[in-house]
């Protein structure tokens, strides 16, 4: 671990001079090299995860195929970084990555003194508790005395500090650094409860050995807004990823899908031939430093945010996560897109 | 020139240029090698220092003193979530330095059985203890941490079916729990006793020694020093009417209160660094043993001295000289092997630090804490070892 962040470290004070020769800007050194390298999980199923032949599949991992498909018109074109929550950060900050796509939570300190940059929300999210049904806990209030498991380096490490004070209640972390050694800890009953966001306790308790006997308590103890977040100083490429997420959304929003995306650029209405870049001497696409059919290439290589959701962590899925608050703004949900004009 | 041939070569005057004087070459070389350090040095200070400015990371170790936010599991000291992150990295030191010190001893008292055991003319201790050296020293460290990490949590039972041991100690899959003795008024003066038996007990050793020199009497100094050591306190605790009262491990609703609690996280770690670094320390006491001349022990024995004494007196001693320096590279192994906590959630320094440079992006300085900490604790302990080894070293007289 310390030598991890001590390369990254000294990646960072050596590299440094060699990178920002080679070009200003992000967009340019994406291109230049040819591919996206993205931070994600080290495999949280639904999010980010590994298969069998080593192909990454899940929510954070669409959204490093939607940016390389604005870049390339090609999804293929990504690396993966895969990152634990400890390691994300030097990560991203020593260039290691260009983009931290890994259930980051937005939060004013990560915005401010670690050097990051947030704006599109692709999860909103909040944190939940899981316990063993055979304990007949009902309400996190109940949870005085547990054995609590939780990974380092998160929000969810101090919003449990924060609940537990605040509620006047006890309890006895079991602190690990990576998801799998939280996981193995809580199976083997380690400890009584398992904390993390309420999306990360859904897709873990598939990974247990029996799913069925735990449950999720009801109370959401915190904000979790999580999102793809990259380095301060590049305006630009700050605006790529924030609006490849936009243009996510607002594809549901017009019901543009991956199957009729083509049949959408033949649309009359305007918002939609802005949208997919085929109005007459459009820049929508340019401004961005992209090409103007960045939004049509997106949705045809990972369709928009509602099938996204459906495909990773929601219906179609084994987690079948309800949409809530990341629903569209119009169907009670607050995912909500700038216009595109 | 002939002439040339007589003057002695210290005298002799370059022909050329002062750079064929190898004294002058020497410093040259020196000059440009320390040139090229420092500017190394200060080419990746500054542009760490620009880099760290460019995206916009605050240095310092101001954060010290803010607010933790989190909770440490196990801590030899008060530690909440409103503590300083100063204080959270002094909590992950002690435990450092909790497994590194109890390690170093168990691995020790290990180590030396084991490596007496592999020269025993019995069979099958030598080869058991064979087979331990050769199976622990030719595992990876961390391997061994897991192996104890798993065994641990997956022989022991769920906190309700604790097994219970004697005197009131219960141990299950969250830790060896056992009563904790509650001081009252007046419990001091037991506290006190014991310091004034053991005092006792090294001036007696030291006047039964001189007497035995002087007369050949020998006194029964285990005994004595057994009957100070238990017996006063003992006594002083009867006397103030048993001022010490123990609160006992209970049942509650998810684990057992009460009591005082040794997690599964160091009892694993202690475990597996104890065992680990034992193999090794057993190979250097057999290679000590071996190394002192078998004339040794025939001349003991040949002055009538018994099998055991000459171990005692004449092998040990001699074999110390040779045991103690490599036996101090594996105190500093053991103790930087111990950064491997953070496998298994033990709050150890490196666990601790790594958490506070999350929360808060310094890491150059907490990086810095980590190597100055590391770098003190292994100088430390080479230091006393050195002492210790000029101590034991061959008095020649």
């Amino acid at each position: 671990m310390a030598k991890r962040i001590l390369t990254a470290l000294i990646g960072a004070a050596v590299m440094g001079i060699g990178t920002q020769a080679a070009s200003a800007t992000t967009l340019g050194d994406v291109k230049a090299k040819g591919f996206l390298q993205c931070g994600v999980n080290t495999g949280l199923t639904g999010f980010a995860s590994p298969d069998a032949s080593g192909n990454w599949s899940g929510f954070d991992v669409d959204y490093c195929k939607a940016i390389a498909a604005a870049i390339f018109g090609d999804a293929t074109k990504v690396k993966y970084t895969p990152t634990s929550a400890k390691d994300r950060f030097p990560a991203l900050q020593s260039g290691e990555v260009d983009v931290l796509a890994r259930n980051t939570t937005w939060t004013i300190n990560r915005d401010t003194a670690l050097g990051f940059n947030f704006r599109a929300v692709n999860y909103y999210d909040g944190q939940g508790f899981m316990v063993r049904k055979s304990l007949n806990v009902k309400s996190a209030l109940e949870l005085s005395g547990a054995a609590v498991c939780v990974q380092t380096g998160t929000t969810t490490e101090l919003n449990l500090a924060d609940y537990f004070k605040a509620n006047n209640l006890q309890y006895n972390p079991v602190v690990f650094e990576k998801l799998e050694e939280v996981n193995a800890a809580y199976d083997a009953g380690r400890c009584d409860v398992y904390t993390t966001d309420q999306s990360g306790l859904y897709s873990l308790r598939l990974t247990l050995a029996a799913p069925d006997d735990h449950i999720i308590l009801p109370e959401i103890i915190s904000k979790e807004p999580l999102g793809p977040a990259v380095r301060q100083g590049d305006d630009q490429w700050f605006d790529i990823v924030s609006w490849v997420h936009y243009a996510l959304v607002g594809a549901e929003d017009f019901g543009i899908t991956q199957a009729n995306v083509e049949e959408m650029k033949k649309s009359t209405n305007p918002d939609i031939q802005r949208f997919l870049g085929v109005e007459a001497d459009t820049k929508i696409g340019t401004d961005l430093g992209l090409e103007n059919d960045w939004a049509v290439k997106i949705i045809k290589a990972v369709g928009n945010y509602g099938e996204i959701f459906d495909r990773n962590i929601g219906a179609a899925s084994p987690l079948k996560i309800e949409r809530g608050l990341n629903a569209l703004w119009s169907k009670g949900g607050i995912q909500y897109a700038p216009p595109v004009r | 020139m002939t002439i040339d041939a007589t003057i002695p070569p210290g005298k002799d005057k370059p022909t050329g240029s002062i750079l064929n004087d190898p004294k002058v070459r020497g410093i040259i070389y020196q000059a440009i090698t320390l040139l090229l350090l420092v500017f190394f040095i200060y080419w990746v200070t500054t542009n760490t220092i620009e880099n760290l400015k460019r995206a916009n990371i605050a240095s310092g170790y101001g954060f010290l003193n803010g607010r933790a936010g989190f909770d440490v599991g196990q801590s030899l000291i008060a530690f909440t979530s409103d503590s300083t992150y100063g204080r959270a990295l002094v909590v992950g030191f002690l435990n450092t330095i909790l497994v590194a010190v109890t390690g170093i001893i168990t691995a020790t008292i290990i180590g030396f059985l084991v490596g007496i055991g592999r020269l025993s003319k019995n069979w099958l201790i030598a080869k058991l203890s064979m087979v331990y050296v050769e199976v622990f020293r030719n595992i990876p460290p961390l391997l061994v941490i897991f192996f104890w990490y798993s065994g641990v949590l997956a022989v022991l039972p769920q906190p309700r079916d604790s097994l219970a041991l004697p005197l009131d100690m219960y141990i299950n899959n969250r830790g060896l729990a056992f009563p904790r003795p509650v001081f009252e008024s007046g419990a001091q003066f037991t506290f006190y006793a014991l310091v004034i038996a053991v005092i006792a007990s090294i001036f007696f050793a030291r006047y039964a020694n001189k007497k035995q020199m002087e007369t050949g009497k020998r006194l029964p100094v285990l005994w004595t020093v057994l009957g100070l050591v238990i017996g006063l306190p003992l006594l002083t605790l009867l006397a103030t009417g048993t001022p010490i009262s123990f609160d006992v491990p209970i049942a509650g609703k998810f684990n057992l209160t009460g009591g005082s609690v040794v997690g599964p996280e160091f009892l694993s770690l202690f475990l597996a660094l104890s065992f680990y670094t034992a193999s090794f320390i057993a190979e250097i006491v057999r290679a000590g043993i071996r190394g002192v001349s078998h004339g040794q022990s025939e001349a003991a024995h040949a002055l009538g001295v018994r099998p055991g004494l000459t171990t005692r007196l004449v092998v040990v001693p001699q074999a110390m000289r040779i045991i103690i320096p490599p036996l101090t590279s594996q105190y500093l192994n053991l103790t930087k092997n111990s950064s491997l906590a953070i496998a298994i959630g033990y709050a150890d320094l490196v666990a601790v630090g790594g958490t506070i440079l999350n929360q808060t992006g310094q890491a150059v300085e907490i990086v810095s804490i980590w190597i100055i900490v590391y770098l003190t604790l292994s100088l430390s302990t080479s230091l006393f070892m050195n002492w210790f080894n000029a101590k034991m070293a061959l008095v020649e007289r």
